[in-house]
């Protein structure tokens, strides 16, 4: 597993504009972006189709995670839901120190 | 004398971007405060801040993480966040690279910190500034303390670097206002958002205003095992709090301190007497 190649993707994705179009235009350029990034397939797939719930379970780093969400068009609510359905589908979070404490079916803040 | 005023405040930033999903009463509430926070900065007529924040992978990766940073620079940018999630729009903050060499030199002389030229503001400085200068016209010095990517700097060494940055504002003469951003307990940006753990924030906030060195610096009350396990990854960011204590040397007074779920945290905002 290369969390560090995914999380090193998404500290890129967050700063620079440029990693952000070539990823919103999607096929080969989204492709090529993706191929510097030393991942396995389950991790390349997770950021290629935008799946927050397995990245979460996979470890990435909740203050990266977080702006993976909007620029998806992902609200704050779906966000949270989305990772704990990550949880229900894949299992506990694996890995780094963002590991969900709370049932998957609690909403602390009522979202 | 030149450290003009110290205070820590909490920096999440659903403070702005959810504030509409808040309960009006509350959110105004502790707007309001974070507001006379601000007033109350200003007051002491700073020439600049320093903002001692725990940044979010905004900068600094694990592919060459300073413990300590300091920033080195006549302007910045920010937010690095989307605008509309984080409710702060774009805008250039000014610096003061002069300043910032000089605050550097000293703290050298027994912190090893990094320096940056280059900067990008996220939440953890531009969600305090929004309520400290709105303008954003002060001068900012902007400070990092990782307390994101493990091994994290130990508790003692925070206090040193307050302790180092408190000599540093002594040997200059602008006026200097100091602000520490962070914490207390929190389970950021995971399902857990908006849980928070009301006694353990109480106690550590009672020792923080004693500004009681030993208690906080307590490996038997904050190793980072207690601390994650007690008060979350955000726990983590108690260490911008430690240096603000150990700067100031004073007492400290609470403007607010109540856990607002939406927001994510105990939301609080205190300041400290310089002494």
């Amino acid at each position: 597993m290369s969390l560090y190649a995914m999380q090193k993707f998404l500290f890129a994705l967050n700063r620079e504009a440029e990693v952000q179009r070539r990823y919103a235009e999607g096929g080969e350029v989204r492709a090529a972006l993706l191929a510097d990034y030393d991942l396995d397939d389950e991790e390349r797939e997770a950021i290629d189709i935008g799946d927050i719930g397995k990245l979460y379970v996979l470890g990435c780093n909740g203050q990266l995670l977080m702006h993976f969400a909007p620029l998806l068009g992902i609200a704050w609510a779906d966000y949270l839901e989305a990772m704990r359905e990550g949880v229900r589908k894949y299992g506990p979070v694996r890995a780094g120190i963002y590991a969900m404490t709370t049932g998957t079916n609690e909403k602390v803040a009522g979202v | 004398m030149s450290l003009v005023f110290a205070g820590v405040c909490s920096h999440a930033p659903g403070i702005t971007g959810r504030a509409h999903l808040a309960e009006p009463a509350v959110k105004d509430e502790f707007h309001a405060q974070f507001h006379r926070f601000g007033e109350a900065m200003r007051a002491t007529k700073p020439d600049a801040v320093i903002v001692i924040a725990a940044e979010h992978f905004a900068n600094f990766f694990m592919n060459n993480m300073p413990a300590y940073a300091i920033g080195m620079a006549d302007s910045y940018e920010g937010p690095i966040e989307d605008p509309k999630w984080l409710g702060i729009e774009k805008t250039r903050v000014p610096g003061d690279a002069a300043l910032s060499q000089r605050l550097i030199r000293e703290v050298m002389q027994t912190v090893d910190v990094a320096y940056a030229e280059e900067w990008k503001f996220d939440h953890g400085i531009m969600v305090p500034l929004n309520f400290l200068t709105p303008r954003f016209d002060t001068k900012v010095i902007p400070v990092n303390i990782n307390c994101q990517g493990p091994p994290l700097t130990p508790l003692h060494r925070a206090w040193a670097f307050g302790e180092a940055l408190r000599r540093a504002c002594d040997k200059a003469p602008e006026r200097i206002a100091l602000v520490g951003t962070g914490g207390i307990s929190h389970w950021p940006a995971t399902p857990d958002s908006g849980k928070v753990n009301a006694e353990w924030d109480a106690e550590f906030m009672r020792r923080w205003c004693a500004n009681d060195r030993e208690a906080l610096l307590s490996q038997d009350n904050y190793n980072d095992e207690a601390t994650y396990r007690e008060a979350g990854q955000g726990g983590f960011e108690i260490r911008t709090f430690l240096s603000v204590a150990a700067a100031a040397r004073g007492k400290g007074e609470i403007f607010h301190m109540k856990a607002i779920p939406i927001f994510a945290v105990t939301c609080t905002a205190a300041v400290m007497s310089v002494a």
